[in-house]
């Protein structure tokens, strides 16, 4: 073995060593790099007691209720399979809606429902025009009722995906 | 005829051809700014969801990207030199760190500009960012470990073995937003595909190329005067016409 031959094999060794000392490190740290739990996990009793933490979810559909103050806002955080309700007094985030993703951070309070002091809007990885966004809510909706008189989903092949190609007129 | 490929992995040779090149990457790195920046503004349609905000992407996503390919290169230079004790390439290595160490902060802080009004949050201490700052910190400890060893050589050993060390970061940077919960979204581009329309996908592509050839001219440009100051006893250094003069 020349000297380089030695040298490339004791960095490979020590790479792997590494890579592999990291990988247990994160194993063992699962859970706590997460940002948030979601509300199935506070129903398993998953987090911390008396303590704040985070939930994170989609704000329930027709759930967004404001108090005659102006400032309270009362919402249901839901991941589709359980529901935490959420009172916050405060600013909410331009991209706070109805069906869209939200992290909230706060204490449980009495009756399960969360006291946020911070509330974060989460948005997806997918971008386009206002035009295309409308023309996926109504393919949407047209296949949705096309499902329903043909009595099942004989256009689930053709679902329409993201229309990253679909020529979009340019909005000006 | 044989080629001698390791001609220009001296740096007698290199740094005249680094010269050479540094133009051919420089000009059309101005030329595609301008084209991408145009397009970003003006061009680009807004998005449904965030309006004009959006538009920050198209100079977040380019040094994002750029931050943690340019440290592998890095630490990829570093791995060359420390196995076969080539000059130039511990050379080049700490004259890439600078710029990715750039793009990491430009990434930072066009991130924390775009959270705030999008997020309602500057910072958060999540895994995508928490790992991206650690990014940023193993350029800084790279360009100070070098710079506190006197000897040039020795140097360049310390400071490739924590390149090296430090490149277990870069898979968990662009895999953190797949393996935990965080407030950053997932990735737009993906090797499945791109969930972007059209224009805003070329002026992304635009914009990654201007910084890419950007950098590469810059790096060009560094590496001749690491050059010129570690070799300056030598009889060709004295001999350039720029130094004689």
């Amino acid at each position: 073995m020349k000297p380089r031959h030695k040298r490339f094999v004791f960095i490979a060794v020590a790479l792997a060593g590494v890579g592999l000392a990291v990988g247990l490190v994160l194993y063992a740290l699962r859970g706590n790099v997460n940002l948030y739990f979601t509300p199935t996990q506070v129903f398993d009793n998953k987090v911390p007691k008396d303590r704040s933490f985070r939930i994170g979810g989609l704000v329930e559909a027709g759930s967004v209720k404001r108090e005659g103050d102006g400032l309270t806002t009362n919402f249901v955080i839901t991941d589709m399979y359980k529901e935490i309700p959420v009172v916050y007094k405060g600013i909410l985030p331009d991209l706070f809606k109805e069906g869209k993703g939200v992290v909230a951070e706060g204490k449980m309070g009495a009756g399960g429902v969360m006291v946020a002091e911070q509330v974060l809007a989460k948005h997806d990885e997918n971008y386009m025009p206002p035009e295309a966004a409308d023309a996926l809510k109504k393919a949407k909706a047209m296949e949705a009722a096309d499902a329903l008189t043909k009595g099942g989903a004989a256009n689930a092949a053709e679902k329409v995906a993201m229309p990253t190609n679909a020529p979009v007129p340019v909005a000006k | 005829m044989a080629i001698n490929w390791f001609k220009y992995s001296s740096p007698t040779t290199f740094y005249g051809l680094a010269g050479k090149m540094i133009p051919w990457f420089a000009i059309p790195a101005a030329i595609l700014f301008a084209i991408g920046l145009y397009m970003g503004f003006f061009v680009a349609p807004v998005d449904a969801q965030q309006g004009e905000f959006y538009r920050i992407m198209f100079i977040h996503v380019p040094t994002s990207i750029l931050s943690m390919f340019f440290y592998l290169i890095m630490a990829g230079y570093a791995a060359l030199g420390l196995i076969f004790n080539t000059r130039l390439s511990a050379m080049m290595a700490s004259a890439i760190a600078p710029t990715g160490a750039l793009f990491t902060l430009i990434s930072l802080l066009t991130g924390a500009l775009w959270g705030k009004p999008m997020w309602g949050a500057w910072w958060i201490w999540d895994a995508r960012m928490t790992s991206q700052l650690i990014l940023l910190f193993l350029y800084f400890g790279f360009i100070a470990l070098h710079a506190s060893i006197d000897e040039p050589r020795r140097a360049d050993r310390a400071a490739a073995l924590l390149a090296i060390v430090g490149s277990v970061n870069v898979p968990i940077i662009y895999f953190s937003v797949k393996w935990w919960n965080t407030l950053h979204q997932g990735s737009t581009i993906k090797f499945s595909g791109t969930s972007m329309q059209i224009t805003m996908q070329h002026t992304l592509l635009t914009m990654t190329i201007a910084c890419w050839l950007y950098a590469i001219a810059v790096v060009l440009a560094r590496v001749r005067s690491i050059i010129l100051e570690r070799e300056r006893k030598t009889d060709w250094i004295s001999e350039l016409p720029e130094v004689r003069s």
